[in-house]
C-alpha cells in the first residue's frame, strides 16, 4: 500500500535518506527500525508531504499524499505526539481533527474510549499530559478518520509495558482487518513482537529487510548461551570434551552450536535451564548492521 | 522479502470529497479562541474597547462636554489598531511556535488554502470587532443621552467605512509579516517598528532631505492610509501611493511568506 521508490533526501552535504526503496503491504505490520538519526523520521515525513524529497517518491495506494482528498480519511499519521498546542485539551485536539475531516463529535468519544483516555483526562490540557498519554491521544488522532493506512513514528515511545502491550494488540487487530501499518522504532524489542515485516535502516540506507525468520536465517549459530541446574557438572563435561567456554552471567558462553550442547546434556543427564544461540538474536544483528555501514547488504 | 518491484494495491479515493474551504475557515476560527492565549487575546480586545468607550463617556460627562457617536468608536479604533495586528500575527505564528503546522498540513496538504482560511478568519474577527465597537459606541451614546441629555448622533459613515478598511489593513499587516517570519515575538516587534518607528524616520528624513518627501510617499504605507480614514481618497495619485506602498508592506511579505510555507519543510 505504501511504496517508497528510490527516495533520497539531502540536507546540504548530508544525506539523511539515501536511495531508499521498500513496500508496506496491507494486512501486515511493517516495522521500520534503526538507530536515532538513521533517516526513519525523514522518510515518514516525505510520505505525508511534510518534507519534499530531493529525488525519488512515495506513493500511498498509487497516489502522492498531496493528491489524496481529505487525507485523514485514508491515512492516519502520528509523527510527533508532542507537536500539538500545549494549551488545548485532548478532546479539543481530537475535535479539531474530526471537524477538518468532516466527522461527527461522537467519533471523538469513540476514539477517546479506544485509547482509554477518560473524560477527565480528555478535559486536561496537553501540557499536563505524560508522554504516554500524548502517545495515546496521537494514536486516537491518527485513527479518527478510520484510515486504511497508518504511519506512526515511534508510537511506543513513552508508553509503559502495559501500554505497549495494548498498542501491539490494537495494531495487530487493525492489520488483521486489512489495514496497512508502518511503525518506526529505535528499540528492537518494541518492533520484534509486533511487526510481520521489518525494515532495518542505518545512516540513511536500508541494511536489511524481511520477516524475523528471514533476517535470522543468515546468522550462523556457532556460539551458545547455556545454563544448567548444575553448572559445575556442565563445565567438567565441556572441559573433558575440549570445548572452550567463558562464564556469562549465571551460565556459560560456549563455543559450540546449541544443538551440540543439547545432545551433550542428554548424553550426560545434565538438566539445562536455558539454551540459546549467542549470536542469533535480532539485537546483535541490528547492532551489527546499523553500527557499520561498510557491512551493509551482507544479509539483505 | 519485499522489493520495490512488488505491486501494491490501489487506494480508492474516488468517493472522498476534498475538505471544503468553508470547513477550513470553521476550523481555523475555532482555533482562534480554543486556547487560553487565543481566548484572552480576543477577550482583551473586547475589554479594551469597552474600557476605552466607558472612559470617553465618563470624561465627557465629568467635563460637561459634548461628545459625538463617532468619538466613542474613534477612541476604540486607536486601541484595536494595536491589538488586531497581534491577532493577525497569532493566527499564523501559533502553528509554528506550537508545532501544530505538522498536523494541520498533514490533514490538509493544500497549504495555501490553510493560509487563506486564516486570513478570512482574521478579517471576520476584524469585522466583528468593528461592529462590536460601533454597537457599544451607540450604547454609550445612549447612556450619555440618558445621563447628560442631548446626544449627538453624528457618526460619519465615511469614517466608519474608513475605520473598517484601516483596521483590516492593520490586521493584514501583522498577518503578512507573521507569514514571512513565522515567529511571534519577531513579528510583533517588526510590526510595531513598521507602524511607529518607520513613519517617524520617514518624517525626519522628509524634513531634512528635499527629494525624500515625494519619494517616501510611495513607500510610506501609514501616510498613504491617511486619506483612507474618512474615505477621502480622491486623487489618482493618492490611490497610487496607497497601492504601491500597500504592495510593499502587505503583498510582498505575504507572497514571499506563503511561497516559503508552500515549499519549506514543516518541522
Amino acid at each position: 500500500m505504501i511504496k517508497v521508490e528510490s527516495l533520497t533526501r539531502k540536507y546540504g552535504a548530508f544525506t539523511a535518506v539515501d536511495d531508499v526503496s521498500f513496500v508496506c503491504q496491507p494486512g501486515r505490520v511493517t516495522g521500520f527500525l534503526g538507530p536515532n538519526g538513521a533517516g526513519k523520521t525523514t522518510t515518514m515525513r516525505v510520505m505525508v508531504g511534510l518534507t519534499p524529497p530531493t529525488s525519488g517518491r512515495v506513493t500511498i495506494g498509487g497516489h502522492l499524499y498531496h493528491d489524496i482528498p481529505n487525507p485523514g480519511r485514508h491515512v492516519g499519521v502520528l509523527l510527533d505526539a508532542s507537536a500539538q498546542h500545549a494549551g488545548r485539551t485532548g478532546r479539543e485536539i481530537l475535535t479539531l481533527g474530526a471537524q477538518t475531516m468532516g466527522l461527527p463529535e461522537s467519533r471523538v468519544d469513540e476514539m477517546l474510549e479506544l485509547v482509554s483516555l477518560d473524560q477527565t483526562e480528555a478535559k486536561r490540557r496537553l501540557r499536563n499530559y505524560s508522554l504516554g498519554m500524548k502517545q495515546r491521544l496521537g494514536i486516537a488522532h491518527a485513527l479518527l478518520g478510520d484510515p486504511s493506512v497508518l504511519i506512526l513514528d515511534e508510537p511506543a515511545n513513552g508508553l509503559d509495558p502495559a501500554g505497549i502491550r495494548w498498542m501491539r494488540g490494537l495494531l495487530k487487530g487493525y492489520a488483521d482487518r486489512g489495514g496497512t501499518v508502518l511503525l518506526s522504532s529505535h528499540l528492537l524489542h518494541e518492533v520484534e513482537q509486533i511487526a510481520d515485516e521489518m525494515i532495518l535502516i542505518g545512516r540513511g540506507k536500508i541494511v536489511a529487510e524481511g520477516t524475523k525468520d528471514e533476517l535470522l536465517a543468515g546468522a550462523d549459530h556457532k556460539t551458545s548461551f547455556v545454563t544448567a541446574l548444575d553448572n559445575e557438572q556442565l563445565t567438567k563435561v565441556l572441559h573433558d570434551r575440549g570445548v572452550t567456554f567463558t562464564p556469562a552471567g549465571s551460565g556459560l558462553r560456549v563455543d559450540a552450536p546449541p544443538v551440540d550442547l543439547g545432545r551433550l546434556s542428554v548424553e550426560h543427564g545434565i538438566v539445562l535451564t536455558d539454551l540459546r544461540s549467542a549470536e542469533g538474536g535480532l539485537e546483535e544483528l541490528f547492532l551489527t548492521l546499523t553500527a557499520d555501514t561498510q557491512r551493509e547488504g551482507v544479509l539483505a | 522479502m519485499t522489493t520495490a518491484v512488488v505491486d501494491v494495491p490501489h487506494l480508492d479515493i474516488g468517493g472522498t470529497q476534498k475538505v471544503s474551504f468553508a470547513t477550513l475557515v470553521k476550523v481555523e476560527l475555532r482555533k482562534s479562541y480554543d486556547t487560553r492565549a487565543s481566548f484572552w487575546l480576543l477577550a482583551t480586545i473586547g475589554i479594551v474597547v469597552l474600557l476605552v468607550e466607558a472612559i470617553v463617556l465618563i470624561v465627557s460627562i465629568a467635563q460637561d462636554g459634548s461628545v459625538q457617536f463617532g468619538d466613542f468608536v474613534g477612541a476604540a479604533a486607536f486601541c484595536t489598531s494595536v491589538l488586531l495586528p497581534v491577532l493577525g500575527i497569532m493566527l499564523v505564528t501559533s502553528e509554528w511556535s506550537q508545532r501544530t503546522a505538522m498536523v494541520t498540513f498533514a490533514l490538509e496538504p493544500r497549504r495555501s488554502l490553510i493560509m487563506w482560511a486564516k486570513l478570512v478568519v482574521g478579517i471576520l474577527l476584524t469585522l466583528v470587532t468593528a461592529l462590536g465597537a460601533t454597537v457599544l459606541g451607540a450604547f454609550m451614546n445612549l447612556l450619555f443621552a440618558v445621563l447628560h441629555g442631548n446626544a449627538d448622533w453624528t457618526f460619519g459613515w465615511n469614517f466608519f467605512g474608513g475605520f473598517v478598511i484601516a483596521q483590516s489593513l492593520a490586521m493584514i499587516g501583522g498577518f503578512a509579516l507573521a507569514t514571512l517570519l513565522l515567529n511571534t515575538p519577531a513579528a510583533i516587534v517588526l510590526f510595531f517598528v513598521y507602524k511607529w518607528v518607520v513613519p517617524g524616520i520617514f518624517a525626519v528624513a522628509s524634513a531634512n532631505i528635499g527629494w525624500f518627501d515625494s519619494a517616501s510617499q510611495w513607500v510610506d504605507f501609514q501616510r498613504a492610509q491617511g486619506p483612507l480614514y474618512d474615505l477621502t481618497l480622491n486623487t489618482g495619485k493618492e490611490w497610487a501611493y496607497l497601492l504601491v506602498s500597500g504592495l510593499i508592506w502587505l503583498v510582498v511579505p505575504f507572497v514571499l511568506g506563503v511561497w516559503r510555507i508552500l515549499r519549506a519543510e514543516v518541522k
